[in-house]
């Protein structure tokens, strides 16, 4: 493949990177390693099942739920397996509350961890060399980049995600929605809030 | 290694450039190299430190050219022909030209919802951990040729333990063949100014996950 490294960029050789790719999947399948149709339902899961619905979920429980917000926040993995409702996680993943003194914001510099259970695939974004390169040095920089603008005196927390925990943010929630119902909430719940890159949507801007 | 994949701080890159309602697959050979990978990952082809080393050891230039998924496909292949699993003259022919060789299991389409779920990485403990949350830490000074999950801008760095995550599979070992080798994981924050300087915005703390072979009492 090394001569073809970069070629793939290009509109007119794409359909050789698939050509290459199917005919690695037909030895992959030949020698016996794995099942094509296993590799449809995995597909079709990330396409259609697994997204940042899940995680909003679990915010907007976090918002409405006292009880659920303190075990979320000791230990998201067993809080989140108690709804039954969302994919199940795997054994380390961490949630973490913005609150008025604090903005948090994950990144993986090394890589590109990333909660997939619970925020479906990562944007290309967050895989790119300019936010795992700012993100640690210029989280501020990085947030003007996506609009929002923090208070000076806002301590800003980066977790870089160098081993196999996983973070979740927990953003505020906006004023305005006392009375909402957890299904409402999570419609408020985006997913770069959920990154650290954003904030909760307001019931303005939702209206709009 | 101290590649490029190592990102932490450089500068040049540009803007965070974020696109609109971003499907999920931007051609369908990436979705295939995902699940390729899930599958094989499953089967117990090769540890996931593995696989991120086989793509920092890509050449450099090729790690920045490539597209995330390509960078996935290359890096499968190079693991793929290092443990034996394909050869060359197969991903000539395009197809298989001897019998695979056996691994553990086999991800199918009944199993695939227990295959997605992430595994776990906690390992027993092989003896009481070193430091505790309050615990002033240096990270050690360390620029190993192997696989390593502390990052350049965080070595020979004061920071303070804050969250201890029990006892896990350590990725320098297992992606050197050594095994699991468990060590206690730790969540060490850095004052910014700590990390990159006087001029660091005051407010800034950042936080890496540390194995306790990173760490030495400060």
């Amino acid at each position: 493949m090394a001569d073809h490294d970069h070629s793939h960029e290009h509109g007119s050789e794409l359909s050789e990177t698939q050509l290459r790719v199917r005919a690695l999947e037909t030895i992959l399948t030949e020698k016996g390693y794995i099942d094509p149709a296993a590799l449809d339902a995995i597909v079709e899961t990330y396409e259609t099942k697994v997204g940042p619905r899940n995680g909003a979920r679990v915010v907007a429980k976090a918002w409405t739920d006292p009880a659920f917000k303190q075990a979320l926040l000791k230990d998201a993995t067993a809080a989140v397996g108690t709804l039954g409702h969302v994919s199940p996680v795997g054994d380390h993943l961490v949630a973490v509350e913005n609150t008025p003194q604090r903005h948090n914001m994950i990144v993986c510099t090394l890589c590109s961890c990333y909660p997939w259970e619970m925020l479906g695939l990562p944007p290309v974004w967050y895989k790119s060399a300019p936010y795992r390169s700012r993100a640690v040095k210029d989280p501020r920089g990085v947030l003007a980049d996506f609009g929002v603008a923090l208070p000076k005196e806002t301590e800003i927390r980066v977790w870089d995600s160098t081993a196999e925990t996983r973070f979740l943010v927990l953003p505020m929630r906006p004023a305005g929605t006392e009375e909402w119902s957890e299904e409402r909430l999570a419609d408020l719940v985006t997913r770069d809030s959920m990154i650290g890159t954003g904030l909760a949507l307001t019931p303005a801007e939702i209206a709009k | 290694m101290n590649g490029v994949h190592d990102m932490g701080g450089m500068d040049g890159f540009g803007k965070v450039e974020a696109e609109q309602s971003e499907p999920p697959f931007h051609e369908t050979w990436e979705g295939r190299v995902l699940a390729m990978q899930r599958a094989m990952g499953y089967a117990g082809a090769w540890h996931i430190d593995d696989g991120r080393y086989a793509q920092e050891t890509l050449p450099p230039r090729t790690y920045l050219a490539a597209s995330y998924y390509w960078r996935w496909a290359l890096g499968m292949e190079k693991n793929l022909l290092e443990r034996g699993f394909v050869t060359e003259d197969e991903l000539k022919a395009g197809h298989a030209l001897r019998p695979g060789k056996k691994l553990p299991r086999k991800l199918t389409k009944d199993v695939v919802d227990a295959g997605m779920t992430r595994m776990s990485f906690f390992r027993q403990q092989q003896g009481p951990a070193r430091f505790k949350p309050g615990d002033r830490v240096r990270t050690v000074n360390i620029n190993p040729l192997t696989h390593t999950r502390l990052p350049r801008y965080a070595r020979d760095k004061v920071g303070t333990v804050e969250l201890i995550h029990g006892c896990h599979a350590y990725p320098d070992s297992v992606a050197s063949g050594r095994g699991d080798d468990p060590q206690w994981l730790y969540t060490v924050v850095f004052d910014g100014r700590a990390i990159w300087g006087p001029d660091t915005d005051p407010t800034l703390t950042i936080s890496i996950d540390a194995f306790e072979p990173y760490l030495e009492p400060a």
